[in-house]
């Protein structure tokens, strides 16, 4: 057993979701999963004892290079206005930009994590016109650079790990910091955009528990109806990486299965998709994004094809909240 | 007199740093001040308006279904749809679930580890407090954030996933449940009401919200000492003296909460001022920026439906992000203690009448309310009829104005829009720690933190004072709802 991972986790310009979302990781004891993973929160804004000059004395510690660190994480975007100061957040105490506290604790980890679209990307907290330049760890939307810059790399060799998503599942950041504390997370356990690949390289759409609709393009029209929420509702579950609808979010559930349309929270840029996020914007009739992978005229001859052959059934439970009309029932013996 | 600048202030959704002038070992005069700010009202404007419905639950990973719930009501008014009653019952059940888990997470991740440390070893409660409540540690900590993770289990039916659930809609909710379901549900609920039984209370709910006053609490303490994680916590509370420390400003809002089909409310809007109530008139709302890093607007403090938020960092007398919220000019307090006094629950009242609305006042009240919950879930399931709509078709005008309020774990939470040409030309959010924890306005008035934290002991040599933490976290603060 290798000794524990020391983590300090920080919290900036979000909303603290993904530490919400982390405490529903699946166990019956969740300071057990931690421990027994080799997993040691040095200082965890929300669970932690440890208050105002406790904390500052460990900070400096760590920032002056008087104690080793093994893993920053940081959730929610950075934020550097205004005009470049960072001081639309200053560490509480410390009258210090969060962003200079970052910069200096990451040069001192041997791995820095973001965990959530605002620390990987910018996120939610960087829409609109991004009133407080707000950019990711070492991403603004799909551009490397970020607070870090591009050629970053922490001591231990690899680049910001990006946990995108908004939230982060449990499972996404718990196996990352499981897999650094064993040493088994390396550079090809990334995809091109730092995501650790066990997830990135999934597709929402994978699992979807509305997969006859959208074989049958029976769309769904408003939200509560059944069917593909691809073809009017905005839904980019064909294009999103994640594993949402196989690795199921509190238990059962998922944003297809709650009724609403993926918004690809795990991509850069997804807070500014240039259309209302609950409809698709289409051309001719034909979504613009199309499923990842998938030539548009196949996409359009199998989409006539498919609306053609549509069973009753499917049509009519497309756009109803709940079964209309049941599968039919087939005698097995003769 | 001497200064102590505290902070970073943990165990509080979000960042937070408290400013304290001391005098003989007292707290003189406090400052509250909201270190970040993320623009959600400036970068709303311009956008298509049901957008919000992505973007506003995002402002919190605490309480995003009562932010979700604002924006959708305000959305509902400005459109003139009402949700069917099922769509009515569900969104109970999605905040209901929410607010439990807050108060919950409150109580034993928050609160309580406070009285774990070092300065208290000598007390007699210490040991026990230590083994129960210790962070990341406390075998009822761990407990109660396995409870906690069945209960949002709740949230992955109703809603798809927790937090950023967007199932909630100006016309109901878009997951319909299907009576196999409505069925797991009530399962769920009642082995949430087990664990609050067996671990919480150390009795039936119902024993608790029959004690009709402080002396029968008393009485009830008494009977079985030690015996649930509430009655260790009444010890703690009586031996420190929580009950006067950290006084409110002794009038509480209430906007309504679990909102039923007729209109009705569970827990009744209104507000409580020194014993009376009284209808709450929305139009006497205010925001004043005079000490927020926000420019001022040339008129002073203005209604939400008007508001502006431009911020101004270098403005002269600002210390904070959050605006002052005002009522009829005046400084209220919200959360719990407003809600369960608006009802007229009869051992909160009682309390407060003996006591005030102090520290023991607000987690009393916190933990009557959870008591409350499940019971109003049960019902709320059992008035849902699986196949029935669950949600109405909603048309926005292009031109239109909305109010959203709804009752966050933290108290009033308030949306306001103005919809220009189909797009948010206004979005404005006031809520409740914005309340709580607001600064000075232009008559110089400090907020209800900032006055309840006068007086408040400081032992020599503290640097972040304990009785300052029990004040503030009495308040449950969300900070990031707060500057938004």
């Amino acid at each position: 057993m290798n000794a524990p991972l020391d983590v300090l986790w920080l919290q900036s310009g979000g909303c603290g979701g993904c530490s919400m979302s982390l405490l529903c990781a699946d166990t019956p004891d969740f300071p057990a999963l931690l421990a027994d993973a080799g997993l040691r929160l040095l200082w965890h804004p929300s669970l932690s004892r440890a208050s105002g000059d406790e904390v500052t004395a460990l900070l400096d510690e760590i920032a002056n290079g008087r104690r080793p660190l093994d893993v920053l994480v940081v959730e929610g975007a950075l934020l550097r206005g205004p005009n470049g100061s960072g001081r639309f957040h200053l560490l509480a105490g410390t009258g210090v930009p969060m962003i200079s506290w970052v910069r200096r604790l990451a040069a001192q980890a041997r791995h820095v994590v973001a965990v959530g679209s605002c620390a990987a990307w910018g996120g939610v907290t960087a829409g609109g016109a991004n009133p407080t330049e707000a950019c990711g760890l070492q991403y603004e939307d799909e551009l490397a650079g970020g607070l870090l810059g591009a050629g970053f790399r922490a001591a231990g060799g690899l680049p910001v790990v990006n946990i995108a998503g908004c939230p982060t599942h449990p499972g996404w950041v718990l196996e990352t910091l499981m897999a650094l504390a064993d040493g088994s997370l390396a550079a090809a356990d990334l995809d091109a955009l730092q995501r650790p690949r066990f997830y990135a390289d999934q597709l929402v759409h994978h699992g979807c528990t509305r997969n006859e609709y959208y074989e049958f393009k029976a769309s769904a029209e408003r939200p509560s109806d059944l069917g593909c929420m691809m073809e009017h509702l905005g839904c980019k579950g064909t294009q999103a990486h994640a594993d949402c609808n196989t690795r199921l979010w509190n238990g059962e559930g998922s944003c297809t299965r709650g009724g609403y349309a993926c918004i690809s929270c795990t991509e850069p840029g997804f807070q500014e998709p240039g259309h209302a996020f609950d409809s698709t914007p289409k051309l001719a009739g034909i979504p613009i994004g199309l499923p990842t992978d998938m030539p548009k005229a196949w996409f359009v001859a199998l989409s006539s094809l498919a609306k053609s052959a549509t069973p009753r059934r499917v049509k009519q439970n497309a756009v109803a909240d709940h079964v209309v009309v049941p599968p039919a029932i087939r005698r097995t013996r003769k | 007199m001497s200064r102590l600048i505290v902070g970073p202030f943990n165990r509080v959704e979000g960042d937070l740093e408290v400013r304290l002038d001391v005098a003989d070992g007292r707290v003189a005069s406090a400052e509250v001040v909201s270190p970040m700010y993320r623009g959600f009202e400036q970068m709303l404007v311009g956008r298509p308006a049901m957008d919000a419905l992505v973007v506003v639950p995002r402002i919190c990973g605490i309480c995003s279904v009562s932010q979700s719930v604002a924006a959708a009501r305000a959305l509902a008014a400005a459109a003139g749809v009402t949700p069917p009653p099922n769509g009515v019952h569900t969104t109970n059940l999605m905040l209901g679930t929410e607010n439990a888990a807050d108060h919950l997470s409150h109580f034993y991740l928050f609160f309580m580890p406070d009285f774990t440390r070092p300065a208290y070893a000598a007390r007699p409660w210490f040991a026990e407090a230590e083994r129960r409540f210790a962070a990341l540690a406390g075998v009822q900590a761990r407990k109660a954030l396995a409870a906690r993770q069945r209960w949002f289990e709740l949230l992955g039916t109703l809603g798809g996933k927790w937090p950023h659930t967007q199932s909630i809609q100006p016309g109901g909710s878009s997951r319909a449940i299907e009576a196999a379901e409505r069925l797991r549900l009530l399962a769920r609920v009642r082995e949430f009401r087990a664990f609050l039984e067996q671990e919480l209370v150390g009795a039936p709910l119902e024993e608790l919200l029959a004690l009709h006053d402080e002396a029968a609490l008393e009485r009830w303490r008494a009977a079985a000492p030690g015996r649930g994680d509430l009655r260790l916590w009444l010890d703690i509370a009586a031996d420190l003296g929580l009950a006067t420390l950290g006084p409110g400003p002794g009038r509480l809002l209430g906007y309504g909460g679990f909102v039923q089909p007729d209109g009705g409310h569970a827990f009744p809007p209104g507000v409580w001022e020194d014993g009376r109530i009284v209808p709450l008139d929305l139009a006497t709302i205010t925001e004043d920026a005079t000490h927020a890093w926000l420019a001022d607007a040339p008129e002073g403090a203005l209604h939400p439906s008007v508001g502006l938020t431009r911020p101004d960092a270098d403005k002269p007398g600002g210390y904070t992000w959050n605006k002052a919220p005002r009522l009829a000019g005046r400084v209220v307090e919200t959360g719990a203690l407003a809600r369960q006094l608006l009802a007229g629950q009869p051992l909160v009242t009682d309390f407060v009448a003996r006591h005030g609305c102090g520290v023991a006042a607000r987690v009393l009240a916190r933990l009557v309310e959870l008591a409350r919950l499940p019971g109003l879930m049960e019902q709320a399931l059992a008035a849902i009829v699986p196949r029935e709509p669950f949600h109405v078709a909603t048309r926005l005008p292009d031109e239109a104005e909305g109010c959203g309020l709804t009752e966050a774990a933290r108290g009033a939470l308030g949306h306001w829009l103005r919809l220009e040409r189909g797009r948010i030309a206004s979005w404005q959010i006031v809520a409740p720690t914005s309340w709580n924890f607001s600064p000075r306005d232009a008559a110089g008035v400090p907020g209800a933190l900032e006055a309840a934290l006068v007086g408040a002991p400081v032992s020599a040599g503290e640097t972040t004072p304990v009785a300052v933490q029990h004040v503030v976290r009495s308040f449950d603060p969300c900070m990031v709802c707060t500057v938004h």
